[in-house]
């Protein structure tokens, strides 16, 4: 008997309730991305002022981080955690001190990694990694370290040939590079240039996207005229 | 009107909601402040990251039950509940550093360490093969170390005041026996394995771990590389032969396969530098190798690695008996060798390491007394020059089982435990001039049980204490052996280790079968090492003394030969150790700086007294230096070694008194060697390129001195003859390119 009643309830008494849920799920979700986008565009508002003191990257990264572990399922707060640290590690001076923050960078770039896999971004930060390491004793890393920074630039492309940044990344570390071991602005240039294009013609999927390096490039080119 | 109205509901309660000030202070269990730790409320934005000062502060408008949180690299995160209220909350922390690798001291008294990625490590891969003084060869490297004798008479290391044949080399936890080609008389002879076999290599002086034994001077372990970085076919050729190998990495990165094949003939080499002996047989080496490794769905790797080799050589000398005729000795020999390891992780902690290994080595000696002409002469009287004319044939079956456990806990506490098995079985046909045969065989099965701890307190204290039983068939005899080593963290890169052990070892191969029932030989060691590291510069220094206890005394058993007969020896050595190594100071140059010195005296085989070895001398000195000028791609290499002169006796049996006597007593000069090698990479670097290569001139005893390493006499002792090298100079050219055959394989396999 009791079917019988339930099936006697008319379908619109339910709706209000039904609609209320909705109403009240979906202001949360918005309130909620609405937080997150505003945090993520200030502390990417902080990014060029933090570039210039180290301690300010720190505190940067860590505002990323706590975005990341708060949203869990956000690959971009991970990622740009990842970069900060990666770019402290290039910052940092003491060489002792420099493999355990680029693998601090690495625990964090392994997160977005798997919320994204094969994310042509992800794999930049990857190539910056390796030659973290690299650049703690050049001769003797070249071999292992080397080779991963540049299969992972090749990934990077490979996973998305309109990005800049591994162009980039590819003609700044070919610049540093001494001559003698096939490197230098000659060789660097023309990919540099092959950057510069595609960073003009690169357009963000949207504003929390990375969409960086253009500016550096620019120095980087100007020093190879 | 309902959607409106909650919207503007739920933006009101976000909107309004009153914010809180958290504050606080974070340190560490010193007190002292921590910057840069990220303070969180969990699972919120909410936080920021502590100042200079370890201050930190920020504003909140969550409410009510909410964990704080502080974590930084290297340290413990803390958790904290807080209720949250309108007023302020001050909330200071404390966070434990964690014990990690980066950080804690390391267990290193008595061992050096050569890899490209362990903290303490002192030397690299690459500079076992840049070193000019080791000519590529494996063990040669370690005597630009402290510890390490220069003789240059044997092959072998002789490691603080012990013989060669107390020093042991393992491959992935299995011992190699024959790590050396058979020795020849007066010629030091080259290990059989390519240094590039290896990714890691610890050359201990003492005090190593109760995972070995069996050696009481020197452990070498040496670590086999994981899976190569990319299919890769290599070939090189030099002016003492050609060889070529293939490494082939599986699609999926998870399985490599290699072999490769070595010709070695000095033919052209000893043409063109004119050698002390005459070779009838110029060395010849065959030698191939395989192996397979599988990196395992843990983590873990089975590796397997064979080699075959056959070599031989045979020259005469200038009898020592006699002005007109000539000593002629020859040898050829065959080994085979294979291990295959499991490594692997078991889950909770548990990691297991187990592997076998297989061997035989079968040496056919020949000896013959030849007159002017090079024709085989027998003269029986006096009978002396009888004996020169003989075959030896020794024939070596060497097998191991071995299995270790480790449990690993956090902060790098771990214990292992495990057991080796070792089996022997050396047979021996010596025929005299007269067809009289004499074989003998000697058999062992050794059993040895081990268990080990790490011990790491703090990040600044840790210590590894453990024991080792071994019990031999041939000896009836079983020994405990404990081990113990401390460290201490100064300062930063500063520390200070202890390590005290006792080690045993059974009669070497020559000393067998014994004349009478012998217990193991024994020492202890006792070393103190105060050690700077940074990534630019390390300086070490190491006191050690060491107590030999029961070594072997020989006596002539019926046929003449000299056996072990008694263990009334005993002897010590104690000393000094330095070690400095600059990457820094001059730019592009690396460079070390070892000494050694060593007082030690021993009573053993048939030295009627307590004296110094002929194989030790006082002072011993490294010095290495290398610079790569980028511009040229060019590697430059330098190495000098330095020691004083050695004794040399000669001890002989005095048939009135019944005793060994010393009649003839002396020192060799001192032993100084120059060593220059130049490495060219034309290809470094160039991008796109799948060919690599590598052209190496490497020249010895540049400024042509004079080396002696020891003198022999004649059987009156009438007469002796300096030992030296068999040419003063030797000059080696050659090439290696490698191909990586990523893309290329199908023109590269069709080229091979």
């Amino acid at each position: 008997m009791q079917h019988s009643t339930k099936k006697l309830m008319p379908v619109w008494a339910k709706m209000p309730f039904a609609l209320c849920l909705i109403v009240l799920l979906t202001t949360y979700t918005y309130a909620q991305s609405e937080r997150y986008m505003g945090a993520m565009q200030k502390n990417l508002g902080l990014m060029e002022n933090s570039f210039k003191n180290p301690a300010d990257l720190l505190s940067l990264a860590n505002n990323f981080e706590r975005i990341a572990t708060t949203e869990k399922t956000q690959w971009l707060p991970y990622y740009y955690a990842a970069f900060c640290q990666i770019n402290l590690g290039f910052m940092e001076q003491d060489k002792d001190k420099v493999d355990a923050i680029a693998d601090k960078a690495n625990a964090l770039i392994e997160k977005a990694d798997s919320l994204s896999p094969n994310n042509s971004e992800v794999s930049c930060i990857k190539s910056m990694i390796a030659t973290c390491h690299m650049l703690v004793n050049p001769m003797q890393r070249w071999q292992q370290y080397g080779a991963a920074s540049n299969n992972n630039i090749d990934a990077a492309i490979k996973q998305n040939a309109s990005n800049p940044r591994p162009y980039y990344l590819r003609g700044q570390s070919l610049k540093n590079t001494p001559e003698n071991f096939g490197g230098g602005c000659k060789t660097a240039k023309s990919i540099l240039e092959q950057a510069l294009e595609k960073y003009n013609a690169f357009k963000p999927a949207n504003e929390l996207e990375p969409n960086w390096g253009k500016p550096q490039l620019e120095q980087v080119l100007a020093t190879c005229k | 009107m309902k959607l409106i109205f909650t919207i503007t509901a739920l933006m009101i309660i976000f909107v309004t909601k009153a914010q809180t000030n958290i504050s606080g202070k974070v340190t560490d269990n010193k007190n002292k402040p921590l910057i840069g730790v990220s303070v969180q409320l969990k699972n919120t934005y909410d936080g920021t990251t502590t100042d200079a000062l370890g201050n930190y502060i920020f504003t909140t408008s969550e409410k009510g039950q909410q964990i704080l949180e502080a974590t930084i690299s290297g340290y413990n995160s803390v958790s904290i509940s807080l209720q949250i209220t309108a007023t302020a909350i001050v909330q200071n922390m404390v966070l434990k550093e964690q014990i990690t690798e980066l950080k804690a001291v390391v267990i290193s008294a008595g061992s050096f360490e050569a890899s490209d990625k362990n903290k303490g490590a002192v030397l690299s891969s690459f500079d076992i093969v840049t070193t000019p003084s080791a000519n590529g060869d494996l063990t040669s490297a370690f005597k630009s170390l402290p510890g390490t004798q220069q003789v240059g008479e044997s092959e072998g290391l002789f490691v603080r005041g012990g013989t060669a044949t107390e020093s042991k080399i393992y491959m992935d936890g299995n011992l190699v026996n024959n790590f050396f080609y058979s020795s020849t008389p007066g010629i030091a002879t080259r290990g059989r394995f390519n240094p590039f076999l290896f990714k890691g290599t610890v050359f201990s002086t003492g005090g190593y771990s109760a995972l070995y034994g069996q050696a009481l001077s020197s452990a070498l372990v040496l670590e086999s590389t994981d899976l190569p970085e990319r299919t890769q076919a290599d070939v090189g050729i030099s002016v003492v032969g050609a060889g070529g190998g293939i490494q082939h990495l599986a699609k999926n990165k998870k399985s490599s396969w290699g072999v490769s094949y070595n010709y070695t003939n000095l033919w052209l080499a000893f043409n063109v530098i004119k050698q002390k002996q005459d070779f009838f047989q110029l060395p010849l080496y065959h030698q191939g190798d395989a192996n397979f490794r599988i990196r395992t769905k843990n983590g873990g790797f089975i590796k397997y690695y064979g080699y075959v080799a056959t070599n031989k050589t045979g020259f005469r000398n200038t009898d020592i008996d006699s002005t007109n005729l000539k000593n002629a000795f020859s040898i050829s020999n065959t080994n085979i060798y294979q291990n295959i390891n499991w490594k692997d992780r078991l889950g909770k902690g548990w990691r297991i390491n187990t592997g076998i290994s297989f061997s035989t080595n079968k040496d056919d000696i020949a000896n013959q007394l030849q007159d002017a002409n090079n024709n085989n002469t027998l003269i029986t009287t006096p009978l002396l020059y009888a004996f020169k004319n003989f075959t030896l044939i020794n024939k070596g079956l060497f097998a191991q089982a071995r299995l270790v456990f480790e449990k690993k806990f956090t902060g790098l506490n771990a214990i292992r435990f495990g057991a080796d098995y070792f089996y022997s079985n050396e047979k021996s046909t010596y025929t005299l001039y007269n067809g009289g045969q004499y074989t003998e065989t000697v058999k062992d099965n050794l059993v040895a049980a081990f268990a080990e701890t790490d011990v790491y307190l703090t990040n600044n204290l840790a210590a590894k204490i453990g024991s080792r039983v071994e019990q031999s068939s041939l000896l009836s005899k079983w020994n405990i052996a404990p081990r113990i080593s401390l460290a201490y963290k100064l300062a930063q890169n500063t520390q200070a280790s202890f390590a005290y052990g006792i080690f045993y070892q059974n009669p070497e191969r020559k000393l067998l079968p014994t004349l009478a029932t012998v217990d193991f030989s024994k020492a202890v060691h006792y070393i103190f090492q105060f050690s700077k590291q940074t990534k630019e510069y390390t300086l070490r220094t190491e006191i050690f003394y060491k107590d030999y206890k029961n070594l072997y005394k020989t006596a002539a058993d019926i046929n003449g030969r000299e056996v072990a007969a008694n263990n009334n020896g005993n002897g010590y050595a104690k000393g000094i150790e330095f070690f400095w190594r600059d990457k820094k100071t001059f730019k592009n140059v690396d460079y070390w700086i070892s000494y050694s010195y060593l007082d030690t005296k021993r009573e053993f085989l048939n030295y009627p007294t307590a004296i110094q070895p002929s194989f030790a001398a006082n002072h011993t000195a490294s010095f290495v230096v290398k610079r790569f000028v980028t511009k040229w791609k060019t590697g430059f290499n330098a190495s000098y070694n330095f020691a004083t002169g050695r004794p040399y006796y000669r001890i002989a049996f005095d048939n009135t008194t019944n005793k060994y006597a010393i009649t003839d007593a002396g020192k060799t000069i001192n032993y100084n060697s120059l060593g220059f090698s130049v490495n060219y990479l034309p290809n470094l670097g160039k991008k796109g390129k799948k060919t690599f290569a590598v052209w190496v001139l490497g020249v010895n005893n540049v400024l042509n001195q004079n080396q002696i390493f020891t003198y022999n006499y004649n059987n009156s002792g009438t007469r002796k003859e300096a030992v030296t090298p068999p040419s003063r100079q030797f000059v080696f050219i050659g090439c290696f390119f490698s191909f990586g055959i990523d893309r290329t394989q199908e023109a590269i396999n069709n080229n091979l």
